[in-house]
């Protein structure tokens, strides 16, 4: 069949903010899904709040609309655009869920708006547990689903049935509350009585457990025809109880018998046709009893999902892509296979190598949040590994995550491996909770004398996994005791995927001379094409991983090619932004005539997409992957500036040898990183820097926090997202911070700066030449300085910082892009305090806030960036001296809060956002209110505002409190915040603390009465109860701003919703306004006329 | 591992063998290798496995396609040596070993590979040693090639045996050309009684066994070498009996009614390969196994005007499936018993079963 004609208009909904659980994956799809559905000539119209998004960029979709994904914001789009047809399934769980909600309300009725991809009926029967349990057993197939039961005896009547341990799940209750796993029946009957009580309609339902089974993953996809294909078998290396994205997972499924998986297929044939899926992909997770092969369907997404993009880069079968055709009318035999361009979409992929994926953490940001892993994923990010066997793609992968091993190696101390104790008696007992460090924890325990079969049973993990691991470390023993290790040897270890520097370590020597025998030995990986069909028909796509194999099928690009290197997996402080300038830069080297070649190892994002670049080689971003592919291609250099610290740490090492770099010379980014070399030059540029001094001891920090004067800022040197940056007010606090935060060494200086308060904090992104500097946009945060710059909302252009510091701002920007000789992008960051500005750090590289910059103002700056590196220059270009901006911009960021329980929400120097969202609009107050709307912090227009604030924000919150007043608000107040502002004229009520009785603040939130929370941290002794507070905001959704800023901020959006209803405009309109008015219109304010001349050489 | 054209791939011997001379294929298979190597179409060849890691899952008594391996050597990327499965009875080595079926692992299988689907199948030896003697090279010479070789004879069974009872709903007589033990598993789970018979088996003994319908199993081998198989199906093909054809049965069926089989450039090996009905225009993702093909398009089998083409490969074209114009014949050249592979064609065996009610 072919594509539907009776459709021109399509929307597409993206998934929103970067959130754990919904990240880079779903820009991944959704770019896929706008580029195939443009192919087929429709005008597709995007809505997504993100703007640190490829899918965002405007030359992409017909009509962006950077706003908010809620049914209410894209019902707007809707009456806006008339729409023929939404595909929701392309942007995860919120896109779903919007688009659900949009078919009940009767909005796409009315509009006339189709749901392509999945419908209705579909999304509801996959979502729903009991009607999904029901069309299961409907086919004959088992879930562990038992039954809602609303007495103890009929508990304990379904537990006969399922057997012990018994899940219990209270019917409505937030975050699982009453919920649990007994093991016995006294568990039971305690647990039943608390579980119906706490459920508001008492009831609770009853699960079998399957803690322990093997996991496995089917990605399928279906067209109109009733043509179903399996694209890939995924195996959890973690047993069900921990969630999939915080699994190691292998493709394909390494311990199933041809019998056992195609008893899997025919279920997930059998699935997909029950619930309906007529065109489009879907996930389904299965788990096996390893005793006797037992299967159980666990659920099923009717949409693409991490996993599908992660079978989309293991197979080379571009599921959001061909799912976006089928969508469409097409059926998957009339598609060709993109990578072979020979043969039909409708086929399985065949690997014929192994891919293994990690998830990354950061629990080093979140150290009281609960570590174990369970079935709420907390991972941030993910490194895909490809080799040619398991044990190849495992040390590969665990290299990728850059998380500071080079392969299945131990922690340097036991608390790394967050163990106490390396006896077996305690290992045994450490390998029973999944952890993000088990997998070393396993190392340890194998090395203790542990044998597998314990380890199987502790940790749940097949054996066969075990047998590899213990094949690695066997190999490991003989290769250490070498007496003199030779090629073979080497090559031996390289094909088991050691790393250089697990090598060094084993042998005692160091990475740069194992790499050298390596090198004079003529040991180098060779680079296989992953073709989706194992080698059967000859591929056109040269989508690369490397082996220690024998033949080599990459054709070397040479002097025409350019090197990108990505970001790797997704961490805080280092997100989907990067990859954003990493693609649009190469998308513009190839419209310059180069060839790029794109490494990477994060298989979510669409710099890995095979189709983006000229060359993509699927590797870990270490020195040595880095250097043997740049060995093999010659290419005319590489880029660093663009991918975050992760390419930008390999600078040195690149350089020395010998590779040359483009862009910013890598010296001058030496002088950014290098405190003493940095201070030289502010001095010589007579710029203002607040005090500050390096440290390599604690008494010498000590000495220097004296000097400067608290409060200081503290934090190590050589750090991205505020790692372990903490703001201390006395000396006890600062040596506390090195007991518990920080080392300090000679070698691990720690650098200390005049932390100063009530600062308004700048941020500035430029492109420069080398001769000329055009200013991209100036930013200022809305938090006060003290929270991360990443962690801060911010907008565009400022709206609280004089002209003559934004001027002064500009001018440093000018001096230090033309003293660092930048050629490429540069971001500066300022303070602002007494109408003094202060420079923080400058960073010649590409920032976190470019896609933001280039999406207020319709400038691709990461596209000027690529051609400036290649020697064009701005002139050339055609780029003003003033980029225009048509209207307010503003950035808020997006917090994993909800998903660790045990967190603090309170925001400070250390980054703990995942992402970040973008509100646009004509006035502050509108571009704010969007904003976080966008961020799933709603705000109210009525009610009652929870004011808890300490003595010295007192004076702050007045104003703000009394504006709130005059809205009609209710205001309520614990005990000093209400006299103060009773004294003052503002009617408040006094609500008690949490340990003053009840009814307290806790209940006032629990039971809804109060509509906003600001508070601010009111001292030692009530920390427990502010943090409590803002703990029962969070979880009951309340909006809390913890600053002033950010509560005046808010006050301001409420009045302009009150005012006015939001409207929608495309990225695309607001561009063209400034094109065709150069006038910014009435509400924003103008940007700076700039007098300024370019800085020129 | 050393190919006729002098192409050499080195590798280790994970057990001892001798040196063994047959031509060399590949199967994509990702899961079933115990499935493939038991299968007697297999018979005679050297198969490379381009998946990568081969005995995860070990050996069991129950994933056997014959009673025993049937290949003449197996080449792969890494051995696993220690299995984990529920099942598991046994390593894979261990079990090759005893057949005595050579195994070369850590060669780079997808180089291998590669070069037989650009230079097509061939001969190759698989030896122990450090590279190839000249032993070896003489024997290679003089291995016989697959062309015209009639290794049915050699796959087919001693005696006819039946199976299955007495008051079935069918009776069905099965030439064993090589058959896989799925098919017999199928025909039986589906009620019916059958006759296995050698694949030398005269059609008066067909007729004698008075049987509802005549299966023609999968086999090794060049198809037009078989010349008492085609005499014979020439006789049994007409319209008396429903057939049904599967693989090697498909080809000898096409050329009884005066097709040509041809030799594919390097076969269809793996679990799949896209497959177009073209009454229903539905695609069946098939397990496949074949060197040869019947010659052919969409439009017709040239020479074989009785044969209609009823199913094609997606990925070259090639004939896959053909039913008489007239009569309840009809024949399949991929592999609806699967085994290793997908099961989205097992619905042919439920429609030869309603041929025989209608008959």
């Amino acid at each position: 069949m072919p594509k539907r004609t009776d459709l021109q208009r399509i929307l597409l909904l993206g998934s929103g903010p970067i959130v754990i659980g919904q990240a880079a994956e779903f820009d991944y799809s959704g770019t896929q899904a706008v580029k195939a559905l443009k192919e087929e000539g429709y005008a597709v119209v995007l809505v997504n709040s993100n703007p640190a998004t490829i899918m965002t960029d405007p030359e992409l979709a017909d009509r962006t609309y950077v706003e908010p994904v809620t049914p209410e914001w894209v019902r707007k789009v809707i009456e806006r655009e008339r729409p023929d047809a939404l595909l929701p399934t392309m942007g995860g769980q919120t896109a779903l869920n919007v688009a659900m909600a949009l078919a009940r309300d009767g909005t796409l009725e009315r509009f006339g708006v189709e749901l392509i991809g999945a419908n209705a009926r579909a999304i509801q029967m996959a979502e729903d547990r009991a009607q999904f349990a029901a069309a299961m057993h409907r086919i004959g197939l088992a879930t562990p689903v038992g039954k809602t039961v609303s007495s103890l005896a009929e508990a304990v009547d379904e537990v006969a049935e399922t057997g012990y341990p018994a899940i219990l799940r209270p019917s409505f209750t937030l975050g699982g509350t009453g919920g649990g796993v007994a093991y016995n029946r006294a568990e039971l009957e305690e647990m039943v009585e608390r579980a119906l009580e706490l459920s508001p309609v008492h009831t609770t339902l009853i699960e079998r457990s399957v803690l322990g089974w093997k996991e496995f993953e089917l990605e399928v996809m279906r067209d109109r025809r009733d043509n179903v294909v399996i694209v890939c078998s995924i195996e959890n290396v973690d047993p069900m109880g921990v969630h999939t994205g915080d699994s190691i997972t292998v493709a394909p499924a390494m311990t199933l018998t041809d019998r056992e998986y195609q008893r899997m297929r025919d279920a997930a044939i059998a699935i997909i046709r029950e619930i309906g899926v007529e065109a489009g992909g879907c996930n389904i997770q299965f788990a096996v009893n390893p005793a006797d092969g037992e299967m159980l369907v666990i659920e099923m997404n009717p949409r693409v999902s991490r996993s599908s993009a992660l079978a989309s880069k293991a197979t080379g079968f571009p599921i959001a892509r061909i799912g976006a055709k089928l969508a469409v009318g097409y059926t998957l035999d009339e598609l060709p296979n993109d990578i072979t361009r020979t043969t039909p979409a409708s086929f399985e992929p065949v690997l014929d190598y192994v891919v293994v994926k990690v998830p990354r953490f950061a629990f080093e940001k979140f150290p009281t949040a609960d570590y174990r892993l369970t079935t709420q994923m907390k991972s941030v990010g993910e490194a895909m590994a490809i080799g040619r066997t398991f044990k190849e793609a495992f040390q590969k992968g665990l290299r990728a995550l850059e998380a500071g091993r080079a392969g299945w190696e131990a922690g340097q101390s036991l608390g790394d491996d967050r163990l106490t104790s390396d006896s077996p008696e305690d290992l045994r007992v450490a390998l029973r909770t999944p952890t993000p460090e088990r997998i070393f924890q396993i190392k340890r325990a194998l090395v203790a004398g542990v044998s597998v079969d314990d380890i199987a049973v502790a940790s749940g993990i097949d054996p066969w996994f075990l047998f590899q691991l213990e094949d690695l470390l066997a190999a490991e023993r003989e290769f250490a005791a070498l007496v003199a290790p030779d090629a073979a040897d080497l090559r031996r270890m390289k094909r088991m995927g050691f790393s250089d520097r697990q090598l060094a370590a084993l042998r005692d020597t160091s990475e740069q001379a194992i790499r050298e025998a390596r090198w004079r030995w003529g040991v180098h990986p060779a680079y296989k094409t992953v073709d989706t069909c194992a080698g059967e028909f000859p591929s056109r796509t040269p989508y690369l991983y490397s082996s220690y194999d024998d033949e080599n099928e990459s054709e070397p690009l040479g002097a025409q090619g350019i090197v990108i290197l990505g970001s790797g997996p997704n961490r805080i402080g280092q997100g989907v932004e990067f990859d954003y300038c990493c693609v649009r830069a190469g998308l513009a080297f190839r419209e310059l005539g180069y060839k790029t070649i794109m490494i990477n190892s994060n298989p979510e994002t669409v710099s890995t997409d095979f189709d983006i670049s000229d060359k993509l080689y699927f590797e870990p971003l270490t020195l040595e992957d880095v250097l043997e592919v740049v060995r093999w291609e010659r290419p005319k250099g590489v880029v660093v500036q663009l991918g975050g610290q992760t390419p930008l740490r390999l600078t040195k090492p690149l350089e020395a040898a010998g590779i040359p770099i483009l862009g910013t010379p890598p010296d001058s980014i030496d002088i950014a990183e290098d405190r003493e070399r940095f201070e030289a030059l502010v001095r010589r540029l007579g710029v203002t820097q607040p005090a500050n001094g390096i440290a390599r001891s604690v008494d010498e920090a000590v000495a220097a926090a004296q000097r400067i004067g608290y409060p200081v800022l503290v934090r190590p040197s050589y750090v991205l997202g505020g790692r372990a940056m903490e703001i201390v007010y006395d000396e006890g606090s600062l040596r506390a911070y090195f007991d518990k935060a920080a080392r300090v060494a000679p070698e691990h200086p720690v650098l200390i700066d005049r932390f100063l308060e009530d600062a308004f904090e700048g941020d500035v992104d430029a492109i420069a030449d080398g001769r000329r500097c055009v200013i991209g946009g100036v930013m200022q945060h809305i938090e006060d300085a003290g929270v991360h710059s990443g962690d801060s909302a911010c907008v565009l252009p400022p709206y609280l910082i004089g002209d003559r510091q934004v001027e002064e701002m500009r001018r440093y920007t000018h001096a230090f892009a033309q003293a660092l000789g930048v050629v490429g992008l540069i971001n500066v960051q300022y303070a602002i305090k007494d109408g003094v500005v202060y420079v923080l750090e400058v960073n010649p590289r590409a920032s976190r806030t470019v896609p933001f910059v280039s999406k207020a103002t319709g400038v691709p700056l990461a596209k000027l960036a690529a051609a400036v590196m290649v020697g064009h220059t701005l002139d050339e270009l055609g780029v003003p001296d003033d980029l225009p901006l048509p209207g307010v911009a503003v950035k808020e960021a997006v917090f994993p809060f909800t998903k660790l329980p045990g967190v603090d929400t309170i925001l400070g120097p250390e980054m703990r956002s995942t992402g970040e969202v973008m509100g646009l609009a004509d006035s502050f107050g509108m571009a704010f209110a969007k904003a976080q709307i966008a961020a799933d912090g709603s705000l109210p227009l009525t009610g009652a505002i929870f004011v808890t604030v300490n003595d010295s924000d007192k004076p702050t919150v007045l104003p703000i409190v009394r504006r709130f007043h005059e809205m009609g608000f209710r205001i309520v107040a614990t005990e000093g915040t209400a006299r103060y502002l009773r004294a003052r004229g503002v009617p408040a009520e006094r609500v008690a603390k949490v340990h003053e009785g009840r009814p307290n603040a806790i209940d006032l939130i629990v039971s809804g009465e109060a509509q906003l929370l600001i508070n601010t941290p009111l001292g030692k002794f009530t920390q427990a109860d502010d943090y409590a507070i803002r703990r029962a905001a969070l979880m009951h959704r309340v909006p809390y701003t913890t600053t002033m800023s950010a509560a005046s901020a808010a006050c301001d959006a409420i009045i302009a919703l009150r005012s006015r209803t939001g409207s929608v405009r495309s990225l695309q309109e607001w561009h063209e306004r400034t094109t065709a008015e150069k006038q910014p219109p009435a509400g924003a304010k103008a940007p700076e006329p700039s007098p300024t001349p370019a800085v020129r050489a | 591992m050393l190919l006729e054209d002098g192409a050499w791939f080195p590798g280790t011997a994970p057990i001892d063998f001798e040196c063994t001379c047959a031509e060399v294929v590949f199967t994509t298979n990702l899961s079933g290798y115990q499935e493939v190597f038991t299968d007697p179409s297999y018979l005679g060849q050297i198969v490379v496995m381009t998946a990568p890691m081969i005995g995860n899952y070990g050996i069991n008594p129950d994933d056997v396609e014959s009673d025993r391996p049937r290949v003449a050597a197996v080449v792969l990327r890494e051995l696993s040596a220690k299995p984990s499965n529920w099942r598991a009875t046994g390593t894979l080595a261990d079990w090759l070993a005893t057949a005595r079926v050579p195994i070369v692992a850590d060669v780079d299988t997808r180089q291998l590979t590669r070069h037989i689907r650009s230079k097509g199948a061939m001969r190759g030896a698989v030896a122990p040693g450090e590279r190839p003697s000249d032993q070896v090279r003489a024997a290679l010479a003089a291995s016989p090639s697959m062309d015209g070789l009639d290794l049915a004879s050699h796959a087919t069974i001693g005696a006819e045996y039946t199976e299955g009872p007495l008051d079935a709903r069918h009776h069905i007589v099965a030439y064993d050309y090589g058959m896989k033990r799925n098919i017999l598993r199928l025909f039986l789970k589906n009620g019916c009684r059958v006759t296995v018979v050698p694949a030398g088996t005269p059609a008066s003994r067909i007729r004698e066994l008075g049987a509802d319908g005549l299966f023609l199993s999968n086999g090794p081998g060049d198809p037009a070498a078989v010349h008492y198989a085609i005499t014979t199906l020439r006789e049994l093909a007409d319209g008396s009996l429903p057939i049904f054809g599967i693989c090697l049965g498909h080809q000898l069926l096409g050329l009884a009614l005066g097709g040509d089989t041809v030799k594919l450039p390097y076969g269809h090996r793996g679990g799949n390969h896209p497959v177009r009905d073209l009454a229903t225009g539905q695609v069946l993702i098939t397990s496949q196994n074949h060197g040869f093909a019947v010659r052919g398009d969409t439009g017709a089998v040239p020479g074989a005007k009785a044969l209609q083409v009823t199913h094609v490969n997606l990925n070259d074209g090639t004939v896959e499936g053909v039913k008489h114009r007239e009569y309840a014949i009809f024949a399949v050249q991929y592999h609806p018993e699967a085994s290793p592979g997908p099961h989205d064609a097992q619905g042919h065996f439920e429609q030869f079963l309603q041929a025989l009610d209608t008959q």
